[in-house]
């Protein structure tokens, strides 16, 4: 693509637009330039407000001391005295829960309701379409906004909180299960589980193997299902139960102790899950019926089950299909958290873009920082998913 | 090539350069032809439509007297709704002129935020409201509470150092608007609502049972509530300061939405007189207004004591009485200065 070496040694100007390849050239550098004019308006522009308003562009109010506020869901240690970088941080980790959390949910759903989309049985089949239809009409802000609603609306107040056993407690400020404390010797049973896991693996492998030479096949599953629940329970009655739990307990105005799922919490994921559910279940559908009528019938003749005849001939082929959109989904579901701001769900916008931005007045730079990490996080979804794509897809010979 | 993207650049800078060295506020207000006020999403007293959708309060008020002061029409003026967070971010990047939405003065917004409050119009403080069932009577007894909040105000900080400085835990409940904290509280998703202690007063009036609900006798902060601008510009500064000032001073001074015209004729006190536009104001016309500036936001909007008792006083819902908020004649804190 080196432009003024292709041309002839007697080239006149107009030559250079007549010929196709030179043109090309010309109009690449044209859109170049004037993709980066952009850029750089851009950036006078901000350059020259910045200049009249007299500030400074930069990341140290990041480090400053003490942020000031605090954050109703906290996984990591922090208080109010920690810096606005740990309160970002915070957030950050407030929206990992929701998307991996809503992802693996929605995942479920979507699978579920898409493959019922396509069964035999009429009033399933429409229940499913029916589903789908209702759900994914309606704006996801408006199911957010639905959820939590009946959450805070309809379930009880603290004091009338359902009860369960007294260890779990449903109530408008969420739930509440107990919190397992792990004593000493606990380390000799997650020993135990991981052996026994590993052991399981590996008499899986075997078996398969053995399936592969012989065609006989083993249960392996269940066997090796078997092997760790036993081996783990064994190790955890010979330490002597070496787990205990922490009780939620009602103190004053608010359960003190145990687990809390916070009902903004529980709102955004569940709406959240069942709005993608819908897109998924489309997907899903259209990789199922992507796959060749022909297949499932010679599967069918092969004597196969039809559970099987789905998990081992149509899903896998169908795979391939349903992935490239599910990635899409799964980022819209990521990006979609954002909207946790409209309940109070303290996710990475309502601290870093939000209170931060406010108290610290860097509008761009936090807007700056929430949008790159974004980006982040959709970037990493996509070489997963892609990696994973990869992996499934129709090795040729 | 380079030669051809610097000379582009130098373009592009110097473009938006001449784009961001506009004239003054009072220039671009004028050309527009209304004054753009920003205020609250909706707070009963302060900012709130009234049953004919016609927006009214305490701040709208001051919105229409600086129209008044620049116009010499109270309406023309026209609002933008800003919650606790946005409202900066319109103020600085030129959306609106003024901001008149129940904002606390406090020295990193002067200073970091650059923005420039023009005086006090409302000595609040921070305060609880909770409801009278759950029998609490003091804020100190709050440990364990949830805490409903508006996120991105002065309140969350102050609720924070209350918290740690008295060894107490809370969850706090972060909220956009004012009408959002009332559906969670009223729905028991927080136990309390903190805000200021008018903007609990407000709250507390618009509920169906306000005698249900209690203000904690504890005010946890000083909120001194203003109307505010942008850095840089201080004859819109001045205006703004002066109409609010204006206001004052002619409450002490006895001059009222009614008397004001008769009063502008002439009377004995050469302060009304130069407030009115019957003797000379040394460096008015600096300020760009004209003569009848200061009688055109009396006659037609009020004087504070009238915008006070029509928007917060005790006739009203909110019943709020004057305290701090009363001239300093009558033991309170308002003290506009001289006019001369």
């Amino acid at each position: 693509m080196t432009g003024p070496a292709t041309l002839q040694p007697a080239y006149s100007w107009s030559r250079i637009w007549r010929e196709e390849k030179s043109r090309g050239v010309v109009i690449q550098i044209m859109v170049v330039l004037i993709f980066f004019a952009t850029i750089a308006w851009l950036i006078g522009n901000v350059t020259a407000n910045f200049a009249a308003l007299d500030k400074t562009f930069g990341f140290k109010f990041l480090w400053q001391l003490p942020a000031n506020y605090d954050i109703n869901q906290v996984l990591i240690d922090y208080n109010s005295q920690y810096s606005h970088l740990r309160a970002a941080l915070v957030g950050l980790i407030n929206t990992f829960l929701v998307a991996v959390v809503g992802i693996v949910l929605a995942t479920i759903l979507g699978f579920t309701v898409g493959t019922l989309r396509l069964s035999n049985n009429w009033l399933v089949a429409r229940l499913a379409y029916v589903y789908i239809e209702t759900i994914r009409n309606v704006p996801v802000l408006l199911h957010i906004l639905l959820w939590h609603g009946i959450i805070i609306n309809t379930l009880p107040h603290p004091r009338r909180a359902l009860n369960v056993g007294d260890a779990t407690f449903l109530s408008n400020r969420g739930l509440y299960v107990p919190c397992p404390l792990f004593e000493d010797g606990f380390g000799w049973v997650a020993i135990a589980f991981a052996a026994a896991l590993i052991g399981a693996i590996l008499y899986h492998r075997r078996a398969h193997r053995i399936q592969m030479e012989t065609g006989h096949q083993v249960h392996s599953v269940l066997i090796g299902l078997a092997i760790v629940i036993g081996v783990t329970l064994l190790a955890f009655l010979a330490a002597g139960s070496p787990i205990g739990f922490e009780l939620p307990a009602l103190r004053g105005f608010n359960f003190q102790g145990g687990i809390n799922l916070l009902p903004e919490f529980v709102a955004l994921t569940w709406a959240l899950s069942i709005y993608t559910s819908a897109f998924i279940a489309e997907n899903v559908r259209g990789g199922i019926l992507a796959v060749n009528k022909g297949q499932t019938e010679a599967a069918q003749s092969l004597g196969l089950r039809p559970g099987k005849v789905l998990s081992l001939v149509v899903l896998p082929q169908a795979l391939r299909v349903i992935i490239p959109p599910l990635t899409s989904q799964y980022l819209n579901l990521t990006k979609n958290s954002s909207l946790a701001i409209a309940i109070g769900y303290m996710d990475l916008v309502a601290t870093l873009g939000g209170i931060t931005l406010m108290q610290t007045g860097r509008e761009i730079e936090s807007m700056m920082l929430v949008m790159l990490v974004y980006l982040l996080i959709s970037l990493l979804i996509s070489s997963f998913m892609n990696w994973y794509n990869n992996r499934v897809r129709l090795v040729e010979r | 090539m380079k030669a051809t993207i610097l000379s582009i650049l130098g373009a592009v800078v110097a473009m938006t350069m001449a784009v961001s060295a506009s004239a003054g506020t009072l220039d671009d207000v004028r050309k527009r032809g209304h004054l753009q006020c920003g205020v609250n999403t909706g707070l009963p007293g302060f900012a709130a439509p009234d049953d004919k959708g016609v927006w009214r309060g305490f701040d709208i008020d001051y919105c229409r007297a600086v129209a008044a002061a620049v116009f010499g029409d109270a309406s023309k003026l026209k609002f933008t709704h800003l919650t606790g967070k946005t409202r900066f971010t319109a103020l600085r990047s030129r959306e609106i002129d003024l901001l008149s939405r129940n904002t606390t003065w406090t020295f990193s917004r002067d200073v970091d935020l650059q923005l420039t409050f023009v005086g006090v119009n409302y000595y609040d403080g921070q305060g609880f409201m909770i409801p009278k069932k759950l029998g609490v009577n003091s804020a100190k007894k709050l440990d364990g509470a949830s805490i409903c909040i508006q996120t991105g105000t002065t309140t969350e900080l102050n609720l924070s150092d209350f918290f740690r400085t008295n060894g107490m835990k809370y969850q706090p409940v972060p909220i956009e608007t004012n009408a959002e904290a009332r559906t969670n509280y009223l729905a028991e998703r927080c136990d309390v609502y903190t805000t200021d202690a008018s903007g609990l007063a407000a709250t507390r009036a618009a509920l169906d049972k306000p005698g249900d609900h209690v203000v904690l006798p504890e005010i946890v902060s000083k909120e001194p509530l203003g109307p505010l601008v942008r850095h840089g510009d201080d004859q819109w500064a001045d205006i703004a300061r002066w109409t609010l000032n204006a206001m004052v001073a002619a409450e002490e001074m006895g001059i009222t939405s009614k008397n004001a015209k008769a009063m502008a004729k002439g009377t004995k006190n050469p302060e009304i007189n130069r407030l009115l536009g019957k003797e000379k104001l040394q460096g008015r016309e600096a300020l760009g207004l004209s003569a009848d500036w200061a009688l055109n936001v009396i006659s037609q909007v009020g004087n504070y004591g009238e915008v006070f008792e029509a928007n917060l006083g005790p006739k009203t819902a909110l019943g709020l009485q004057r305290g701090n908020n009363a001239q300093w004649k009558n033991g309170g804190l308002l003290y506009a200065p001289p006019f001369r």
